[in-house]
């Protein structure tokens, strides 16, 4: 970025959890540099048939809305009412009791009262209020309610795309009101007047066009592969088999597709085509269903239903028997809590059962997809797989939980399982920042953009923080996480907040750490880094690679 | 509607039990007839306003009673009566409202007042 | 200014109802008609919130799970907090409704020098809360004395357990104190805390204000000089229930101002957002299994939507594809 950024220490400086205005019930918003995404570009819009594709940009005055913006909104959260009972009941129930308050993350790094949770949620209270509750008609203010406006909109906007989705609140709410549903039907109500974001609109349309968000092409991504393998082979000695679009196999993978174009998710590709090497797994991938994650998510359930559909209807062509998924947060969420009622009954498959051990997974017999944590752990209980955790010893490890493998679905020991089992360290964070009570990473639900890393920033420092305090209290230095999105951006933020930490994905060290039958030695893990007790050796290694080149 | 039986098993609990003094005088039968004491078989007046005392005789019971017991002082001045009565239950008040189960428990019953008196003194009558 | 909003409009209901009954003389209206008119628009209006919340689709199966899933048997499944049967969603609930385990993991997030944020743990507004809520409970149930004939079983009981330290006659219970003063705390905790008082509404304070009014007459009524005689007091609430009110001359106007605020209560109840005493008991995230996988759950609103099929898909990627080797449906 050209221009200079906040340091963390101007920025935690200016965190003040004290709110500067009287009351929330303005709406005016400064759009400030590095806290807002950038508008989607018309033609994505065009591409998916959603409304009002135009070029504008938040900071306009003019955000360029149909005449009838106020109408259009105001009757898609009267069908939304109707069709979301999460919505109704948030809007009604609330007490503003405020243990919500200091549990968001994009709280607790800006001070912005209105990223409480309640707060946010009362931005569209507020106008429900005022449209569809009698209290609200009559006293107005007095009951918290505000009529519609432009400004509000702009607020929404602001607010909306400040909140991942992550629903730690839901977690403390003593009545469970899930700020996710609300910021998930709030981002609906403005894409049907055609605001949204590039960051979500962009890798949907891609999504939908090629199968993967970066829009790589079918061929491209059959290279991505192929380049991995090579790659795996140099590492190992041992040239592994990687069929894509195969009728008939087993198992169809599905991964998000960071994996194979995006560091570090690829040590994690590399670990899993190892895995499925060794055990001698009968899978494919899927040029196809390319992505598993699914940034419908963050637009609207019809968009998720759309973008989801290819996994089923891929895994129906290919005749495989069940689905396995790969490291991936919000794709987890989707599957897991959404995949089934969108485009299930998936009757054409079979209740998944591991080939290697023959363990049912009673869990997912419905879904028919299993994720790679319930897959491998089963493994290693089994004794399936030789693990050397020695070659993991030029890391100590913590365990970041993506927020939606924990609060969506309960992942939560699986992956710490296999970590104990590939690594001879690990360390716990502080109890408030994992498992249930995790942190997001700060650029979830699809505000990992460059232009936004002020509030990344912000809303990564509680994860930041957390790895901090094991980085300088036990010399952790990788934080390990089941999320592609987490890949991506926790790099930045721990370079930002605590240079020294690297980010991997589990199976990357699972990798690391199993002996394959016929490997070469190894002296590097997957990132081709020396392991640990080779690095006194290191110069005799180079001097043999030298000799030998 | 949705999840129309678990709502309306949930409701039924709801309304039975907002309604349960409904339909517990209909089944109890009772709708409350005012609990009628019986008369003293003495004198005019109470030791004190009998519309106060109605009142504050649990106040006054529980003065007396640490005044007699704490502070040895056992005789009070009525003003109605205008004369000095022993400052006790089962002497005094007793003495005219000679029945425990016909004077305080009609009403002790009536509002569900179980007053702790009894745990130590003993129905003069019962004793008997 | 929202406090003192609602301040304003707790003191013009007790003017109505000290005017009401004292100016006015509208004894029957303040002590029949508007408790009967409350307690149907409570009843009518609680069913309808309820049925017109049930009117919502559930379409997806939202838990938020807070504990371990069931997956391998041999990991320790957390039945309670990511429930996978009915009845550990009926645990789940049961601890949520009865002993606000939700609110009971409450923290407070602090920044320290450094930056070093560090958790507590904060549990005095879970306490607040439950004390507050238990013990508005337990005294509604023992006020079933003056609706019961004879009073039901549990009332000497609550009577004797809530009054066990025997202070003062008539004797001083314990809940008495405990709601004045859980609801002060909790009145002070929204004036206190900054962001709490940003927060809160006039209605937010209003519900407080009201409640501690119901709580203060009532115990200005009992234990001093403002007594109402109960007998009579009994007298027309069983009038109430049996449908044949008559109101009893002595009643005095504490009495009055108590029953008009238990009737503002009442009838503002399904409009406000006390209303979460029934919509807890419906709240996707907490009252459904995280069984998703395992079985499945239907929208009832769920229509086709346009997708990018294969055959589409090969269709625009055939050419690429044949030249990179790779299986096709179709070769043209």
């Amino acid at each position: 970025m050209a221009e200079k950024m906040i340091t963390p220490e101007e920025l935690a400086g200016g965190i003040d959890y004290k709110p500067k205005k009287k009351t929330w019930l303005d709406p005016t918003v400064e759009f400030k540099k590095g806290t807002w995404n950038y508008a989607a570009p018309p033609q994505n819009l065009e591409y998916l048939d959603l409304p009002n594709p135009r070029k504008w940009s938040p900071i306009d005055e003019d955000w360029k809305l149909p005449d009838n913006w106020k109408e259009i909104i105001l009757e898609g959260l009267r069908v939304r009412i109707k069709r979301f009972r999460s919505l109704q009941l948030f809007m009604d129930i609330c007490v503003r009791c405020g243990a919500c308050a200091d549990k968001c993350h994009f709280f607790i790094g800006s001070g912005d009262p209105k990223n409480m949770p309640v707060l946010r949620a009362e931005l569209l209270r507020s106008v429900y209020r005022k449209d569809f509750t009698t209290a609200g008609k009559i006293m107005g203010k007095m009951v918290g309610a505000r009529e519609l406006t432009v400004d509000v909109l702009k607020e929404w906007f602001y607010y909306f795309y400040q909140c991942t989705e992550c629903r730690r609140c839901s977690v403390f709410c003593p009545y469970g009101i899930d700020t996710a549903e609300i910021t998930m039907i709030a981002r609906e109500l403005m894409n049907l007047v055609g605001i949204n974001i590039e960051w979500i609109c962009t890798p949907a349309a891609n999504c939908f066009r090629t199968g993967n968000h970066l829009g790589i092409q079918p061929h491209g991504f059959a290279d991505s592969i192929e380049f991995a393998v090579d790659e795996l082979e140099e590492l190992t000695g041992i040239k592994v088999d990687a069929p894509i679009n195969k009728k008939g196999a087993e198992i169809l993978f599905v991964a998000p597709s960071a994996d194979y174009f995006a560091s570090p998710h690829y040590y994690t590709l590399l670990g899993y085509l190892a895995l499925f090497h060794e055990i001698g797994l009968d899978y494919t991938w899927s040029a196809y269903a390319s992505e598993g994650g699914n940034f419908g998510l963050f637009h609207s359930h019809e968009m998720m239903k759309r973008l989801n559909a290819k996994i089923y209807a891929e895994a129906k062509r290919l005749g495989v028997k069940w689905i396995l998924g790969g490291e991936c947060g919000h794709m987890w969420r989707v599957i897991h809590q959404y995949m089934d009622t969108l485009n299930g009954p998936a009757d054409f498959l079979e209740e998944p059962v591991s080939p290697i051990t023959g363990t049912k997974f009673e869990n997912a017999k419905n879904t028919k997809m299993v994720h790679i944590m319930e897959f491998t752990s089963d493994l290693i209980r089994n004794n399936k797989l030789k693990l050397d955790k020695s070659r993991n010893d030029h890391w100590h490890p913590t365990f970041h939980d993506s927020c939606n493998p924990s609060r969506g679905m309960g992942l939560i020991e699986e992956p710490r399982y296999v970590i104990r089992a590939c690594c001879n360290q690990f360390t716990e964070m502080p109890e408030n920042t994992i498992k249930e009570q995790t942190f997001c990473c700060g650029s979830g639900a699809g505000l990992g953009t460059d232009e936004n890393m002020e509030m990344r920033f912000r809303g990564g420092l509680p994860r930041a923080n957390a790895t901090k305090f094991v980085h300088d209290c036990d010399g952790v230095n990788i934080l390990l996480c089941i999320c592609a999105i987490d890949k991506a951006t926790l790099p930045p933020l721990l370079e930002y907040w605590v240079p020294g930490v690297e980010v991997g994905g589990i199976h990357e060290m699972l990798g690391n750490a199993l002996i394959m039958k016929g490997e070469k030695e190894r002296t590097t893990d997957l990132r081709g880094e020396p392991l640990a007790g080779v690095e006194s050796e290191e110069e005799k290694t180079e001097e043999e690679v030298s000799e030998d080149a | 509607m949705h999840n129309t039986g678990k709502v309306i098993i949930g409701l039924l609990i709801f309304l039975v039990i907002a309604a349960f003094p409904i339909w517990y005088a209909v089944a109890g039968g009772k709708t409350g007839d005012l609990p009628e004491l019986e008369k003293a078989v003495k004198g005019e007046n109470c030791v004190i306003d009998s519309v106060e005392m109605r009142e504050i005789h649990m106040a006054l019971l529980d003065e007396w009673r640490d005044e007699v017991v704490r502070e040895d002082d056992r005789w009070y001045k009525s003003m109605t009566l205008d004369s000095t009565i022993e400052k006790s239950l089962t002497r005094s008040c007793l003495g005219c409202h000679t029945s425990k189960a016909d004077f305080c428990d009609r009403c002790h019953n009536y509002l569900a007042v179980s007053p702790y008196c009894w745990d130590c003194h003993v129905d003069p009558k019962e004793f008997k | 200014m929202s406090a003192l909003f609602a301040l304003l409009m707790i003191i013009i209901l007790l003017l109505i109802s000290i005017i009401g009954t004292e100016v006015l003389g509208l004894n029957y209206v303040f002590g029949v008609i508007i408790p009967y008119a409350a307690i149907a628009l409570f009843l009518v209006g609680f069913v309808y919130r309820i049925i017109r919340w049930a009117n919502s689709a559930v379409p997806f199966k939202i838990t938020t799970t807070c504990g371990q899933q069931k997956s391998h048997p041999w990991i320790k499944h957390s039945s309670l907090e990511a429930p996978h049967s009915t009845w550990g969603v009926i645990g789940r609930m049961a601890l949520e409704v009865l002993f606000f385990r939700s609110l009971f993991r409450n923290t407070k997030a602090d920044l320290k020098e450094g930056p070093r944020l560090v958790y507590g743990p904060s549990k005095w507004l879970w306490a607040a809360g439950l004390v507050f809520h238990w013990s508005f409970l337990i005294i509604l149930l023992r006020h079933f004395r003056f609706f019961a004939e004879p009073a039901p079983f549990f009332v000497s009981g609550l009577q004797s357990l809530d009054g066990f330290f025997q202070i003062g006659l008539p004797i001083f219970y314990i809940t008495s104190v405990a709601i004045v003063a859980a609801l002060a705390f909790l009145f002070v905790r929204r004036l206190n805390d900054p962001k709490l008082r940003y927060i809160s509404l006039g209605s937010d304070y209003f519900a407080l204000f009201l409640i501690l009014s119901i709580a203060i007459s009532g115990i200005l009524m009992r234990h001093t000089g403002l007594r109402a005689d109960i007998v009579d007091v009994k007298q027309l609430a069983m009038g109430l229930v049996s449908f044949h009110p008559n109101v009893p001359e002595s009643i005095g106007v504490m009495f009055f101002i108590h029953l008009f605020f238990v009737s503002v209560l009442f009838g503002y109840f399904p409009f406000s957002k006390l209303m979460h005493m029934g919509g807890i008991f419906m709240s996707p995230t907490r009252n459904m299994a995280n069984n998703n996988r395992e079985k499945r759950h239907v929208n009832p609103w769920d229509y086709p939507v346009k997708t990018h099929t294969y055959e589409e898909w090969e269709d625009e990627f055939r050419d690429v594809m044949k030249a990179a080797g790779m299986p096709l449906e179709k070769e043209k």
